[in-house]
């Protein structure tokens, strides 16, 4: 009965924030790439993840939908835990969409199947609903005239405004971005960036791993800041640019900026 | 229609063979009786190519059943991928054919034709390498492709099916055309066992025409067309399903 009562309270705390993340370890072989991470993450919160390559980041938004799996700790969302569980994967399946650093979209899908394949399978609409929901969000990436075309026929910044759109298509509450401008040419980070900003105004949950810091300063409410596994540092982007409390953070700063 | 085009060729033959030592009258069409045999030995191309489509077929899906476990990431499926795999090649197809048609009965009791014998000896044979070939094809593919799947919620099925699949198929398709060709040849062993196929009944003419020169180079030509043929047919589909796809 009492155990009961604690479990419901845990549940009740973990609701206030949509993504709560507690102790969380991740081991690969005797590496440690996540040492014992707690996060919460309110709903329409953008969080933006920095640290040196190692540093456990990737990896951080990775275990949040199941990529990976967490050796330690508990992560839920919408006050679920994240584990091999049918209620887990609907969770996910209901408020998780991912975009990656090089894009992953199905090659030889054409854009408009890459964009209905996980409307129609996964979510069971109609093929005809699914063909209106992937016009709405090329629109909204702004590639609508593309919808025939392949992967392969579009730059790599087009691609990843697709891969953006995919992942819309899931109408997910919380989208991950695991470094999504890392693969682009340097003129096309910019069109990237500015459908990722405008999506943050529509008041979508995101957590997006980034070196991108001037984009980082203008849509993040949180700052954070990883090295060896752990949560470093963890500020608003005003503090966390202007007055970092650790070395290690003021010199990957110092170090970042620089360019 | 291809098969007409030997006509020629044969004809060639059978000029050449006025000279020499060659007695090409067996199968010479301009006369009744070479037609006959012609037409006897040709008969048995029904059963050389009905036994391999039908045991390709059986062995690519048993050899993707076999591959699957192969790509799990716990050990006791890959165990059991290994085992099968390592087991089934180290059989000599001759073996496993008279092992099914004259083994089988007696072990389940149950009686097997012989062409459905020889479907299953071959099919069993062939489903290793397949297993093989599938499970190279499968790791080929970049594993980003797993984890877009995953993260549009796709299945493990509907996974395979719409997102690897597709694209591994594509890259084994010139592996899984040498399997048919190899097929299309090991069908030959089938002859011991009394399938009136190709080889079969070019073995049944020699016995009544003792010309075993002329019959057997009939044979040799018969599988040279016969895979030309085929090996045609996937280049066909190869550049089909590469212009369908563009990668």
């Amino acid at each position: 009965m009492g155990a009961t009562q604690k479990a419901e309270q845990n549940d009740k705390t973990a609701d206030a924030a949509l993504i709560r993340m507690q102790d969380v370890s991740k081991f690969f072989g005797t590496f440690q790439a996540l040492d014992g991470v707690s996060l919460n993450i309110g709903t329409s919160e953008k969080v933006v993840i920095c640290g040196p390559s190692g540093s456990g980041k990737s990896t951080l938004i990775r275990c949040i939908n199941r990529l990976e799996q967490h050796d330690a700790g508990e992560i839920r969302i919408d006050g679920v835990a994240v584990d091999d569980s049918a209620a887990a994967r609907a969770v996910l399946r209901n408020n998780v969409g991912m975009v990656f650093q090089q894009f992953n979209l199905f090659p030889h899908l054409s854009i408009l199947d890459n964009l209905t394949l996980g409307p129609i399978r996964a979510r069971g609409l109609a093929p005809a609903a699914a063909r209106e929901l992937a016009e709405y969000y090329l629109e909204r990436v702004r590639i609508p005239e593309q919808i025939q075309k392949f992967p392969d026929q579009l730059s790599g910044g087009q691609q990843q405004r697709v891969a953006i759109a995919r992942a819309l298509c899931m109408e997910p509450r919380i989208m991950l971005f695991d470094e999504p401008t890392s693969a682009l040419d340097p003129e096309m980070i910019a069109e990237v960036l500015d459908v990722i900003s405008e999506l943050a105004a529509t008041g979508m949950t995101m957590i997006v791993v980034t070196h991108e810091m001037g984009f980082a300063s203008h849509v993040a409410d949180k700052m954070v800041f990883m090295d060896h596994g752990r949560i470093v540092e963890m500020a608003p982007p005003k503090r966390f640019f202007s007055d970092p409390e650790s070395d290690r953070c003021k010199l990957f700063l110092q170090q970042i900026l620089r360019n | 229609m291809r098969i007409l085009s030997l006509w020629p060729l044969l004809s060639l033959f059978a000029l050449a063979g006025c000279a020499g030592n060659w007695g090409w009258y067996v199968v010479n069409p301009a006369t009744p009786a070479g037609q006959r045999n012609l037409m006897f030995l040709l008969d048995g191309l029904y059963y050389t190519i009905a036994l391999s489509v039908t045991a390709i077929a059986i062995s690519v899906l048993v050899g993707l059943l076999v591959a699957l476990p192969g790509l799990a990431r716990q050990r006791p499926p890959r165990v059991i991928n290994r085992v099968y795999v390592e087991l089934v090649r180290a059989v000599p197809i001759l073996v496993l054919i008279l092992w099914v048609y004259y083994g089988l009965p007696q072990v389940a009791d149950i009686s097997i034709s012989v062409f459905w014998a020889g479907v299953l000896a071959l099919a069993i044979s062939d489903s290793a390498f397949q297993a093989e070939i599938f499970r190279a094809g499968i790791q080929s593919i970049d594993r980003g492709q797993h984890e877009a799947a995953h993260s549009i919620s796709l299945s493990y099925v509907d996974k395979m099916r719409f997102v690897i699949l597709p694209q591994a198929i594509k890259r084994i398709l010139p592996a899984l055309g040498n399997q048919l060709v190899y097929m299309l040849k090991m069908s030959s062993l089938v002859s011991v066992i009394g399938m009136e196929e190709l080889t079969r009944r070019a073995n049944e003419l020699v016995v009544t025409e003792y010309r075993p020169l002329e019959i057997y180079t009939v044979l040799v030509i018969e599988y040279l067309v016969l895979i030309l043929v085929v090996s045609g047919g996937v280049r066909w589909l190869e550049t089909r399903m590469g212009m369908a796809d563009r990668r």
